[in-house]
């Protein structure tokens, strides 16, 4: 079988295992946004920016305050997240009770100032990052050389996808979560805040965004539209994966970067477009996405 | 009596204004490149300071000619770029565009500007079709283009050894032609081509492509892209153990923008080939630390940015010379005048457009050797203006046939 496609069981475990690590990157991005939107009921444009931020940060922490790649792993998520807050508290609040179109265009328009400030004071280049050196090097798996780093991204992101996805289906605080997703008022009467929930819910999609800004900043040009290029194709995911449907955004996220791996083997040209074919013809079979349900 | 002296008084008024309106010509350069992108630091805000310089520096507003610049963002997309630049010769009368990197947004400007006949002055574009089957009488590629890059850099690598190639290319018309042009470079010194992947434009996550190149076996990965993705391209292969693992990485345009980028940590090593750098002499040096004030980012001179300086400072000249801005007469007189400026020294514009100078090749430097900021390279040969570019009988451009 492996003859008939024109390539080695080696080469193809290679290809499969790098489609896996960036399936990560949009499993973790999708993720975040599909709990925005499933709590929110907002499609938050600026995911891309806040990943790029969060990449940033741990560049700025290390370059201003000299704190290494083990402090920003924390820290860049809770400055990002925390920054979040406050535009949810200033902006997005304000949104809640009008048409899906006006958040779009405040999350939109905030991504391109963010964008835009900090082109215009780090240029697009983009800055050198070094991978920390506890985690350098890489291990031969016999069929190919595999990063120790990007071993280490499969292993955050899964942690961090399954622990949300535990949280929030099998504990108290997930069952208030979706419990206010499904019907705020009733929640509300329930004695249980609310808006606190919400706001804190913005944040911490935001600072699952940031997360993965940290992880790829070692690997990706640290530039500011390295969140502008990945979020178009992390919003596919979602609508995919159907929108704000937890277990959805994870699987089709590790899903979908397994199809664009293959893709690019046995068709690179294809590779930028792949996943936009996945979803039209998704959305003309399953309009809901594949793991949505119909309103 | 009263008619009379009314139309006199208006003859003579208006010979007076044509008299002042001899002397001076009214010129509008529209400065067209990528502001937002990838190539946004190569080209961008830089190279409408490098023509507001040459404007400067030639004293023009002295010599009677009134130069008024624009500039707009193309988004690296051929019809963002056809769209402004229809508009700036129909509608806004500018009578000279500049720059304009990505390739296909180059030959579409390049098009339109055979059709309106204006003066197209290339900097930050590659292809050598330019001046080959797309050459046109009143486009000039000045600062560099794909076959002068595959000759340095290509013939470089074969020449350490490197016999056997798998390219990784930028699926559109630059990467296209630096491929093609590299390949002939390659096999004509003996050397092999086993393998390509056109990777969409501009791409991120270049690990599975740089696998296939590993696979391959191949002696020199060839890197047939440019900005950002080269430098996405040469972190990962050194992430992956490519080049550790013994496999050379030819970077076939790398800009010093990107070696800052990558930081020399990373980037030391490579060999490339670039027409101009700021630390070359006391010109250069003197020309890009007013750039670099200008500019306020830091950032030093492109070749891109330097070739905008140098290409409006010889339009100027010719301007001059011509007492005219008729687009063929200029042009004209820029192939007739030698060109000569402290950035590429002397030079010429061939009938085909072709403008050539001495290019370089370059070796950038490790960390250790590196005396300051942007001390990145060191010179390892120069190659002679005449051998530099394509011979223009192998061109096939219509103009010298």
């Amino acid at each position: 079988m492996f003859e008939l496609l024109g390539i080695t069981p080696q080469a193809l475990f290679g290809q499969l295992l790098l489609g896996l690590i960036n399936g990560s990157f949009y499993a973790m991005l999708s993720l975040g946004l599909a709990i925005i939107f499933g709590l929110l009921n907002i499609i938050n444009f600026t995911h891309g920016a806040q990943y790029m931020l969060g990449a940033f940060v741990t560049w700025a922490l290390l370059h201003y305050f000299g704190l290494s790649y083990w402090w920003a792993l924390p820290l860049a998520p809770l400055i990002v997240g925390a920054s979040g807050i406050v535009i949810e508290k200033l902006f997005i609040s304000r949104l809640y009770h009008l048409d899906h179109l006006y958040g779009l265009l405040l999350t939109f328009g905030l991504a391109l100032i963010i964008q835009g400030v900090l082109r215009n004071n780090f240029g697009i280049s983009g800055l050198p990052y070094s991978i920390p050196p506890q985690l350098s090097g890489g291990q031969n798996l016999g069929f190919m050389f595999l990063p120790n780093y990007r071993a280490w991204i499969i292993l955050v992101s899964v942690i961090v996808c399954f622990g949300t996805w535990f949280v929030i289906e099998k504990t108290r605080l997930g069952a208030y979560l979706r419990a206010a997703t499904e019907n705020p008022t009733l929640t509300g009467a329930f004695g249980l805040n609310v808006p606190l929930m919400i706001t804190l819910t913005y944040g911490f999609g935001v600072a699952l965004a940031a997360l993965a800004g940290v992880l790829a900043a070692p690997i990706y040009s640290l530039n500011p539209n390295m969140g502008a290029e990945l979020i178009i194709v992390v919003f596919a995911v979602v609508v995919i994966g159907g929108m704000g449907s937890i277990l959805g955004a994870i699987v089709t996220g590790f899903g979908l970067g397994l199809v664009e791996g293959l893709t690019r083997v046995f068709y690179p040209e294809g590779s930028a477009v792949v996943i936009f074919v996945i979803m039209a013809i998704v959305l003309l079979i399953k309009p809901a996405g594949l793991f949505g349900r119909t309103a | 009596m009263n008619k009379t002296g009314f139309v006199l008084a208006a003859l003579a008024a208006s010979l007076m204004s044509t008299a002042v309106y001899a002397d001076d010509i009214n010129i509008k350069i529209g400065v067209l490149n990528d502001r937002s992108g990838l190539y946004a630091d190569l080209s961008g805000e830089g190279s409408v300071i490098a023509a507001r310089m040459a404007v400067e520096d030639f004293g023009a507003a002295e010599k009677g000619i009134n130069v008024e610049i624009v500039s707009a963002d193309h988004q690296n997309r051929p019809d963002v770029a056809s769209t402004v630049a229809r508009q700036w010769y129909d509608e806004e009368d500018v009578d000279v565009i500049v720059d304009v990197p990505t390739s296909s947004a180059a030959l579409a400007v390049n098009e339109l500007s055979a059709e309106r006949g204006k003066v197209f002055l290339v900097s930050g574009a590659a292809t050598s079709d330019l001046t080959g089957p797309a050459c046109n009488a009143t486009t000039i590629h000045w600062t560099y283009d794909t076959w002068a890059l595959a000759n340095g850099t290509g013939s470089a690598m074969v020449e350490q050894g490197g016999d056997t190639w798998f390219f990784l290319t930028a699926d559109y018309a630059f990467g296209h032609a630096l491929e093609r042009d590299t390949s002939a470079v390659v096999e004509a010194a003996g050397g092999e081509v086993v393998g390509t992947v056109r990777h969409p434009f501009p791409g991120q996550d270049f690990s599975s492509f740089l696998l296939q190149a590993q696979a391959s076996g191949a002696s020199v990965i060839g890197l047939a892209n440019a900005g950002g993705d080269t430098t996405n391209s040469i972190m990962q292969a050194a992430e992956f153990g490519i080049t550790q693992a013994g496999q050379a990485l030819a970077g076939l345009l790398v800009f010093i923008t990107d070696v800052n980028a990558l930081g020399l940590e990373t980037a030391q090593g490579l060999v490339l080939t670039e027409s101009f750098y700021w630390d070359l002499n006391e010109g250069t040096r003197e020309w890009s630390e007013r750039f670099a004030e200008e500019l306020g980012t830091g950032n030093m001179p492109t070749m891109v940015q330097a070739g905008v300086y140098s290409s409006v400072l010889h339009y100027l000249k010719a301007v001059e010379e011509t007492g005219s801005k008729d687009a063929e007469e200029v042009v004209a007189a820029m192939k007739e005048m030698p060109t000569d400026d402290p950035l590429f020294g002397p030079g010429e514009v061939r009938q085909d457009g072709r403008k050539i100078h001495d290019l370089y090749l370059f070796r950038v430097k490790t960390p250790e050797e590196s005396e300051g900021p942007w001390d990145y390279y060191e010179t390892l040969s120069t190659i002679p203006a005449a051998q530099a570019f394509r011979p223009m009988e192998d061109g096939n451009c219509p103009l010298v046939q």
